[in-house]
């Protein structure tokens, strides 16, 4: 947590990456770029989705559809903060010549996913029926 | 063999087209934020226009122009040298806290 407290100071702070080590070549950073762009398009589909759960599925009782909802929403919440966090830590690992840092986050997410997704499959049949 | 002869062309091009890529990935952003963006418009007017819902709307169109205006910021640095500074974190953090920003105004939106 106190990690994560440093590196939001970082993401405002770009002369302080820049202190950090040497410029790696410039295609390790647009790679970089370029996944920090992928998880914001993650982050930008999930809050889509939330929307859709909402303005989609009107028969649902209210109750599991605006859950539905905020739990789509909230994931996005935190897919976009952990983007930007993962990408300043990307970029100050290779400035230092460090191992890349590894993360749970891919993991947590797909399972979130899941869960979601079973939820969805079980709340529009039993909504259906009811 | 054409790509020997283009390679021949201009010395100077990344073989491996990082900075297009890297452009087109923003494009894509652009698109992602756009198809969100509508999403939202849809949901704040769905039950007819009232303030609230007049107010989330321009919030969240606000929030798509701030995006935009990032996009389109970097690609232009992007097209314009061959081999481009890495991203600002200010930048990034704006791109994510604009994401950020469209989930609280939806989470406001359903409740």
């Amino acid at each position: 947590m106190i990690e994560f407290v440093r590196n939001v100071r970082l993401w405002f702070a770009p002369a302080e990456v820049r202190q950090d080590g040497e410029t790696p070549d410039y295609r390790f950073s647009l790679a970089n770029e370029r996944t920090f762009l992928a998880w914001l398009r993650t982050a930008l589909a999930l809050i889509g989705g939330g929307f859709a759960v909402d303005q989609f599925l009107p028969d649902l009782r209210w109750g599991w559809r605006v859950g539905l909802a905020l739990a789509l929403l909230a994931a996005g919440v935190l897919c976009s903060l952990r983007a930007v966090n993962h990408w300043v830590r990307c970029e100050r690992a290779m400035r230092r010549g460090e191992d890349l840092p590894v993360s749970r986050f891919p993991a947590l997410l797909s399972l979130v996913v899941a869960v979601v997704a079973v939820a969805m499959v079980v709340v529009v049949l039993v909504g259906w029926e009811g | 063999m054409s790509a020997p002869a283009a390679r021949r062309q201009d010395p100077d091009r990344d073989p491996g087209l990082q900075p297009e890529r890297t452009r087109l990935a923003w494009r894509r952003t652009t698109l992602s934020g756009t198809v969100c963006a509508v999403l939202a418009v849809k949901t704040a007017l769905h039950g007819g226009v009232s303030a609230p819902g007049v107010v989330a709307c321009a919030l969240c169109g606000v929030l798509w122009l701030g995006l935009l205006n990032i996009a389109h910021r970097r690609i232009r640095t992007l097209a314009a040298t061959t081999a481009p500074a890495a991203f600002a974190p200010r930048h990034a953090a704006a791109a994510a806290l604009c994401t950020v920003a469209m989930a609280v105004c939806g989470a406001a939106l359903v409740l």
